[in-house]
């Protein structure tokens, strides 16, 4: 044990990175040839998708020529990924709009989303994980296992459609939908976060407006999360509460909030961080049909539009963005992993 | 990508040999779990009424009446639809729709990826590589946005909702029964068994096999109400079983451009909830059965695959 500590330099640490990124690359390639592929696999032909139901066959071929469908696949590809590294994934066939334009657009809304979401179901989702564990087969506990499997069964869409349908229709204590009143001006754009930039711009009245829009898509999202996380901070509380370092700690006379947040808590802190990748990759996935919902102008809507609408650049760009988040997110999971549990090998 | 690490820690595989006394000791009898029970219940209910569909709905599920959109009353409780049809009839309709479309998802997605996994672990080497990177890659895209994309290029149809699902699903099972078959070879009496001259194949047939069943049977379970959902969602979106058959997601999708008519999304959405649910509950309680000590992952890294499920 200690020999393996005292031979952790930081070479290890990067030889590690270089090795997760080299795959990263690998995959990335393969993300795209998929997305590639499976556009291509489209029955229906793009240019009648684009053009309406009786195009002309003039305005066919001129549709084919400026996206270069005429092609063979292979060239296409490489024309795609060529245009790709330069950050050019094409032209939306829908918006007519360049796709990383579109991207740029719809990426702040869904960060928006997604930052409340994770924010509020970590804090939420901990606690409760934590109190199960302490609590274990009480009335607490199985009332929690009942909470947090209910969370992860509720259909999202429809559980977003009830909140509408409350909150909104009947009630009118939340607005319907987007991001902000049609008659809100929006904050001056600095990060794309509406709530963020109306703080920056001192203007409370925006915030509110905006952080109202928040609650309800968010609320849909953080509930699954909050299920995940929770049952995750339980599992991992469990592990570690019986052990002889956390009897040492409470036999020294620590306070219960001491040994819980710097002894138990530290011990389950990597099992948390692994379940956060899993939470970002569900946040990700609820967006598209909690974004759909709530008419969020995000990623997940766009998704939608484009792949309804067989937008074949819009859909590659934005699964491929998709796809690199998750990765990314994916390594720095390991990576904290690494970081915060010394005993792992980064082999 | 997923942290999928095993079902169940190796020390209780033996549990499963032979299929006998599976559920030999557990620490708390099933039936004294009383989520177990509901779950159990509630699930017997939703088969009862997937196969004795037509003869329960007190309507015909695609008869309109004059009168649409009306509320719920005593000769609709569940009120009727836009087009004057009885919303009680079609969600008990819908259940000979969804749920054999969930079990056909989890089978699919579960037989292709315990082969996989299987020919993984047992062979190794770049079949092993390549066959994980594969799994690597198809879990990179969150499940609904691979399926999204799927479904829109091949058409939406319900065979192609299913076909997009089972893409993305079936690294889960891969990895766990590649892990299986990794620990279970290893194991003392598959070694021992080895020594007695017994081949290769022989070892996989009669000890490696029959030792992956039960876990992937649990793990299936608590896929099933992923299936669902999953499921759900692509109908929602207009991607599943088109109209007019019944289905949950699609009568849900419907029901949010009738907004003012909350009975239209409100039970399809409580059929959907209450199955998952029932699913979950079981598999839940599973898991307590086949290790009580479930909450103690395998690996260093937590492996509940209950909390594990998601993408819906």
């Amino acid at each position: 044990m200690r020999a393996r500590r005292q031979s952790r330099s930081h070479r290890p640490l990067v030889r590690f990175l270089l090795r997760r990124l080299g795959a990263l690359v690998l995959l990335l390639i393969g993300i795209t040839l998929i997305s590639f592929l499976l556009t291509q696999a489209v029955p229906g032909d793009a240019a009648i998708a684009n053009l309406g139901q009786h195009p002309t066959e003039e305005s066919i071929r001129a549709f084919n020529e400026k996206y270069g469908l005429d092609d063979p696949l292979p060239v296409q590809y490489v024309t795609y990924l060529g245009n790709l590294v330069q950050g050019d994934l094409g032209v939306s066939q829908q918006t007519h709009q360049p796709v990383v334009d579109d991207l740029s657009v719809s990426i702040p809304a869904t960060a928006e989303l997604a930052i409340f979401a994770i924010v509020f179901s970590t804090i939420f989702g901990v606690a409760f994980g934590v109190l199960a564990a302490l609590r274990r087969d009480t009335a607490v506990d199985h009332g929690l296992r009942v909470f947090t499997l209910a969370g992860i069964s509720v259909p999202m869409f429809w559980l977003g459609l009830l909140g509408l349908y409350l909150f909104f229709f009947k009630w009118g204590l939340l607005p319907g939908g987007g991001r902000l009143d049609p008659t809100t001006t929006p904050p001056t754009d600095v990060t794309g976060l509406n709530t963020v930039d109306a703080l920056l711009d001192g203007n409370f009245a925006t915030f509110w407006d905006a952080f109202k829009h928040l609650i309800l898509p968010g609320a849909v999202l953080v509930l699954y999360s909050v299920s995940l996380i929770s049952r995750y901070t339980r599992s991992a509380v469990l592990e570690v509460l019986h052990a002889d370092y956390v009897r040492a700690a409470r036999a020294k006379g620590l306070s219960e909030y001491t040994v819980v947040t710097r002894y138990i808590l530290r011990a389950a802190l990597p099992s948390i961080v692994t379940v956060m990748g899993l939470v970002f990759a569900n946040v990700l996935a609820g967006a598209v049909l909690v974004e759909n919902i709530f008419n969020w102008p995000g990623i997940g809507q766009y998704a939608y539009r484009s792949a309804v609408s067989l937008d074949l650049p819009a859909i590659m760009g934005v699964s491929i963005f998709i796809a690199l988040v998750y990765v990314i997110v994916n390594l720095i999971v390991d990576l904290l992993y690494a970081v915060i549990d010394p005993r792992v090998r980064l082999s | 990508m997923s942290t999928t690490e095993a079902v169940l820690p190796p020390s209780r595989m033996r549990r499963f040999k032979r299929g006998g006394g599976a559920a030999a000791k557990p620490a708390r009898a099933w039936w004294r779990a009383p989520t177990m029970l509901v779950g159990l219940t509630i699930a017997a209910i939703w088969v009862i009424v997937a196969i004795f569909g037509p003869l329960l709905a007190p309507h015909d599920p695609l008869a309109q009446e004059f009168a649409i959109t009306q509320a719920p009353s005593g000769a609709h409780p569940f009120g009727t639809d836009e087009l004057g049809r009885d919303i009680l009839s079609r969600v008990i309709v819908a259940a000979r729709n969804s749920l054999p479309l969930a079990v056909l998802l989890v089978v699919c997605a579960g037989g292709l990826g315990t082969a996989l996994g299987v020919i993984a672990g047992y062979v190794g080497g770049w079949v092993d590589g390549v066959i994980m990177r594969l799994a690597d890659l198809f879990s990179a895209f969150p499940a609904i946005v691979l399926a999204m994309v799927v479904t829109a290029s091949l058409g939406p149809s319900t065979r192609n909702a299913v076909l997009a699902l089972v893409t993305v699903t079936w690294p889960i099972y891969a990895r766990v029964v590649r892990s299986l078959v990794l620990s279970i070879g290893q194991s003392e009496y598959v070694q021992a068994f080895r020594l007695h001259g017994a081949s290769a194949r022989r070892a996989m047939w009669k000890e490696i096999l029959p030792n992956v069943v039960g876990p992937i049977t649990v793990l299936a379970t608590i896929y099933l109400a992923d299936a669902l959902l999953l499921l759900a969602g692509l109908s929602f979106l207009g991607l599943g079983t088109q109209p007019p058959t019944p289905e949950w997601g699609s009568m849900i999708s419907v029901g949010t451009q009738y907004f003012q008519n909350w009975w239209m999304a409100t039970f399809p959405g409580l059929a959907i909830f209450s199955a998952a649910l029932a699913f979950n509950f079981i598999g839940d309680g599973l898991r307590d059965v086949f290790d009580p000590q479930s909450q103690v992952g395998s690996g260093a890294r937590g492996s509940d695959p209950a909390a594990e499920e998601g993408d819906a």
